[in-house]
């Protein structure tokens, strides 16, 4: 196995470009399980941690672009407030050693269908940044999932960064597990209100071979709330939202859970977060329900 | 290849290292510091849980090669004795071998969150596995280190 350690980003684009089969490595926490496990050798691994332009933020025209090796917890510390939904997300990830090292960058390039990350992307509408010597592109995350743990990018690209906007308005994850901690989803739901636009976005994570948005169910409510009295949506029009949310599931029976129980809980976990995210009143939008106890 | 790094303020080095091997194996096989326990190599247990750049992490998941540079600081540097003395006092240690992970996680806690409830010892411990003694006597052990 030959480890490639570049210095800079040019550098890591070139390294890239000479050694495609190169795996990308950041906080290690697939790629080393994978590794220690032997179920992969890979020939390179290219370590991504020395360079700094990945672990940066900041705001651009509006839009955060967040740098693919940030930490779940820097996310959570740094951006929580303008990201609520992925930080919600962020803090079901793990444990605190592993929210230290993980990184979006590493969740978008490994592509799980559970993937914690990725359903608040999705609800939010964020784009991923790809990189290569030929140049950078940027393509929608609902674009950029192909199949179970594959993705959009070419050999030669790196993950350069997500963008997204600051939260509009509330946002809500929920997550089924077996544990608070250390668990893989076996089904989760995200969901981004715009009550500006008057959007709803969601995200399906771990019921199909990708994470999916339920689209006929964001058309529905979007269309069912009452954006200006702010009345609470009826337990019909609830139960309708929750009804197409497990529709545009694709689950299957796993060692996780049934395609049923997923469905099921999907509905519910979409209704609760609704109903979460309408109750948020407008000065907690930007990330303050919910949020994990002091310190942590 | 060659991994150069500050271990419990040492410079360390280790020749001839695969490149697959993880910070874990260098530190228990290269560098004989035994404290950090191998277990499930796939960051689920914290047995091997480290300081890395003073950031709490499992070993196994990170690569030789990344601690290249870098500082490592083990359960064998931490200064951890009021922590350590509050695990033996309150009966936290049973087999033994999840607690050097145990120490160097609540050492990290307790630098974050000094006083810390029972909501935050649980979280804060939650990729921590000890399959002895049911937890109980790990957060009164906590409890009595953040006293």
């Amino acid at each position: 196995m030959e480890f490639l350690q570049p210095a800079t980003w040019e550098e890591a684009l070139a390294m890239k470009a000479a050694h495609p089969e190169a795996v990308p490595i950041a906080g290690g926490t697939d790629v080393m399980v994978e590794i220690n496990l032997d179920h992969r050798r890979p020939e390179t691994v290219m370590d991504l941690t020395p360079i700094r332009e990945l672990t940066e933020w900041g705001t651009d025209d509006g839009v955060l672009r967040i740098g693919a090796g940030v930490s779940y917890t820097r996310l959570i510390d740094e951006l929580g407030d303008r990201l609520p939904g992925l930080a919600i997300a962020s803090r079901t990830v793990g444990s605190p050693q592993i929210r230290n090292r993980g990184t979006v960058g590493g969740n978008l390039g490994t592509a799980s269908p559970a993937g914690d990350a990725h359903p608040p992307l999705l609800a939010a509408d964020a784009e991923v940044e790809l990189a290569s010597t030929s140049g950078t592109r940027r393509v929608p995350v609902r674009e950029f999932f192909t199949g179970p743990k594959r993705h959009t990018m070419r050999q030669d690209e790196l993950i350069a960064a997500f963008l997204v906007e600051p939260a509009p308005g509330p946002q809500q994850f929920s997550k089924v597990g077996t544990r608070n901690a250390m668990v893989i989803a076996v089904c989760s739901f995200a969901l981004a209100l715009d009550p500006a636009r008057r959007r709803v976005g969601t995200g399906i994570g771990s019921a199909g071979p990708t994470p999916l948005r339920a689209v006929d169910a964001e058309a529905f409510i979007a269309g069912e709330l009452d954006w200006d009295g702010r009345r609470p949506p009826s337990d019909a029009t609830l139960s309708r939202f929750g009804e197409l949310v497990a529709a545009a599931a694709k689950p299957i029976d796993d060692v996780r859970g049934t395609a049923a129980y997923r469905r099921h809980a999907l509905a519910v976990m979409s209704r609760r977060c609704l109903a979460w995210a309408w109750a948020t009143p407008p000065h907690l939008w930007g990330g303050g329900a919910r949020s994990a106890p002091e310190g942590l | 290849m060659r991994i150069a790094c500050t271990v419990n303020g040492h410079t360390r080095v280790a020749e001839n290292v695969w490149a697959g091997e993880s910070l874990l194996y260098v530190l228990r096989e290269r560098f004989g510091l035994y404290g950090s326990k191998n277990a499930c190599e796939q960051g689920e247990c914290g047995s091997c849980s480290v300081y890395l750049d003073g950031s709490l992490v499992c070993a196994c998941l990170v690569l030789g090669g990344q601690a290249n540079g870098r500082e490592v600081v083990t359960v064998e540097g931490v200064d951890a004795a009021g922590v350590q003395q509050a695990f033996v006092d309150a009966g936290a240690v049973q087999c033994g071998f999840c607690t050097p992970g145990l120490i160097v996680a609540t050492h990290d806690l307790l630098r974050r969150v000094p006083q810390p409830s029972d909501a935050q010892i649980r979280e804060a411990l939650a990729g921590n596995v000890c399959r002895c003694t049911g937890y109980a006597k790990i957060i009164e052990a906590v409890n009595m280190a953040a006293r």
